[in-house]
């Protein structure tokens, strides 16, 4: 069984499980990042924020999404340059003649999952630095301005709603956001097809609720700091 | 018509090939792309050069021995159609045509726009059959099986060898030819027994042999020159990941 996962579709079926799992956690976290928008005295994010952060069940899915993340990064390098070296030894580099390159015949996206993966993980490193990280750990100022509800709970929605008022920041978001969408308009539909979860009609059906998914996460994240900034400077 | 022709030319497995530039003037759009490199070859041997060595045989479309990259697709424009079957039509006076083998490493070029694709009879030999004694034509209504099921084994099996799904795959995956030969089975009541070893085998035999993995991206069921299913590759998935979980789970095999 070792062998399961060094087989070829053994490895992908790592990227599948782990994927379709991380879209599961990022719409649960869109559905909370939502409440900026929703409340603007920030009540009920800063609710949602605390029961993220203090929920036990919430505590025992972190490790896992956190082990999530690092298969997926690892298993999607070794996919990825195994996969670079199967080409023709007399010809490196290229797979034909230099015009034509490319496979016209397929969607970008699909070509360039592991260059938008890399995307994703550094707009995710940004993103943990400046808010699970303070939050977590070394915490800010802002985090600790008075809200209407107990003392207990952090003012999540002052340190966010006061990050996105800068607008490189608000880029870093849109470009992040914009990465997460066109990966999953390929991840979803290619996920389910490595189950083997898919046959001629099934991949219709799937191709549109990839891009229903795609364009709900990636709009989703990417409106949320536009919001803000917008409303902070009008 | 004038064609000025790319072609690929490399002596042996281990020698470096190169791009030679070719200038064909009595083309004909009546042709097809295989006789075409006929008369390219005939005026060759009568320079004295050597002729552009490249594989066929049946010349119909059905033997998938005349592989070649026409412009960059395996088996040149046009859908669902193998190198035989393209004709001059699809091109006009003054076009430039670039032939190359396909490129993959587990096809090593032999010469010129020959390449090496015993891989796939080594991908056959690890489980593309069925262990019973099949003996003589039985009475047709024997075993009942669903149409839509036969239809689906029959395209899977009208699968040709020819490797233009492993050409086209930006990973030199041969996942499209396997889920062929693995689907064709598994469908069928004869080979549904064998099925999930089959599809371990095979993979396990693909994978050693150096072709990548599946990224679904699409580019063999475009240029399968049989229009094969990326549905067929979804099974093989389906049944190998089935054969790893019985042989973690189930002790079976
Ligand atoms: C949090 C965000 C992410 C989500 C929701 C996600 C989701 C997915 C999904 C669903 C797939 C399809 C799996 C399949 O084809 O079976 C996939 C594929 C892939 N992901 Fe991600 N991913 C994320 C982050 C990343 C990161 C950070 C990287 C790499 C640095 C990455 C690299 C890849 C690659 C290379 C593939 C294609 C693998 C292949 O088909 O060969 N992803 N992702
Ligand atoms: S699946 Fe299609 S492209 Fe691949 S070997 Fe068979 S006929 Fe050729
Ligand atoms: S020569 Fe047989 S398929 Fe083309």
């Amino acid at each position: 069984m070792s062998n399961f996962f060094v087989s070829s579709i053994g490895k992908k079926f790592v990227m599948s499980v782990t994927g379709m799992f991380l879209i599961l956690f990022l719409i649960v976290h869109l559905t909370v990042n939502s409440m900026i928008i929703i409340d603007d005295t920030g009540a009920l994010f800063n609710k949602a924020a605390h029961f993220m952060a203090t929920n036990p069940i919430i505590k025992i899915i972190e490790p896992i999404l956190a082990i999530g993340v690092i298969l997926h990064i690892l298993f999607a390098s070794l996919i990825t340059l195994q996969n670079q070296l199967k080409r023709d030894i007399n010809y490196p580099g290229l797979r034909r003649y230099k015009k034509y390159d490319t496979c016209a015949s397929t969607n970008w996206q699909s070509r360039n999952m592991y260059i938008l993966g890399t995307v994703i993980l550094t707009f995710l490193v940004i993103h943990l630095i400046n808010f699970f990280w303070k939050i977590r750990y070394t915490g800010s100022p802002l985090l600790e301005q008075p809200t209407i509800l107990s003392s207990e709970i952090k003012n999540v929605y002052a340190l966010v709603t006061t990050r996105f008022t800068t607008w490189w920041y608000v880029l870093i978001y849109v470009i992040g956001a914009v990465a997460l969408g066109l990966h999953l308009y390929h991840g979803v539909w290619s996920a389910f097809q490595t189950l083997g979860w898919s046959n001629r009609k099934w991949r219709k059906i799937l191709n549109v609720i990839g891009v229903i998914i795609s364009v709900i996460l990636g709009g989703g994240f990417a409106f949320i700091p536009l919001f803000v900034f917008i409303k902070s400077i009008i | 018509m004038k064609l000025t022709l790319k072609i690929w030319r490399q002596n042996s497995p281990k020698e470096k090939g190169a791009f030679k530039t070719y200038i064909l003037d009595d083309a004909s759009q009546d042709m097809t792309f295989l006789e075409m490199l006929d008369a390219l070859n005939e005026k060759l041997i009568a320079e004295n050069e050597d002729p552009v060595a490249f594989d066929h045989d049946c010349r119909e479309g059905i033997c998938g021995s005349c592989g070649m990259i026409i412009n960059g697709r395996p088996h040149g424009p046009g859908k669902e159609i193998t190198t035989c079957q393209l004709n001059m039509k699809a091109f006009k006076d003054g076009d430039t045509i670039v032939i190359e083998p396909w490129r993959a490493k587990p096809f090593p070029v032999i010469k010129d726009l020959i390449v090496d694709r015993s891989a796939f009879d080594k991908i056959m030999e690890a489980g593309g059959f069925i262990n019973t004694d099949v003996g003589s034509a039985p009475e047709a209504n024997t075993y009942p099986i669903k149409t839509h099921k036969a239809e689906e084994a029959f395209e899977a099996a009208s699968c040709i060898g020819c490797g233009a799904c492993v050409a086209a795959c930006k990973n030199s995956s041969a996942m499209l030819f396997v889920a062929a030969k693995v689907s064709q089975y598994a469908l069928l009541p004869q080979g549904k027994v064998e099925s999930l070893q089959r599809a371990w085998n095979m993979i396990m035999k693909m994978d050693e042999l150096g072709f990548g993995s599946c990224t679904n991206t699409g580019a063999c069921e475009a240029e399968c020159p049989k229009g094969i299913s990326l549905a067929h590759i979804a099974r093989l998935n389906n049944e190998f990941i089935k054969s790893g979980f019985n042989k973690l789970f189930a002790d079976k095999h």
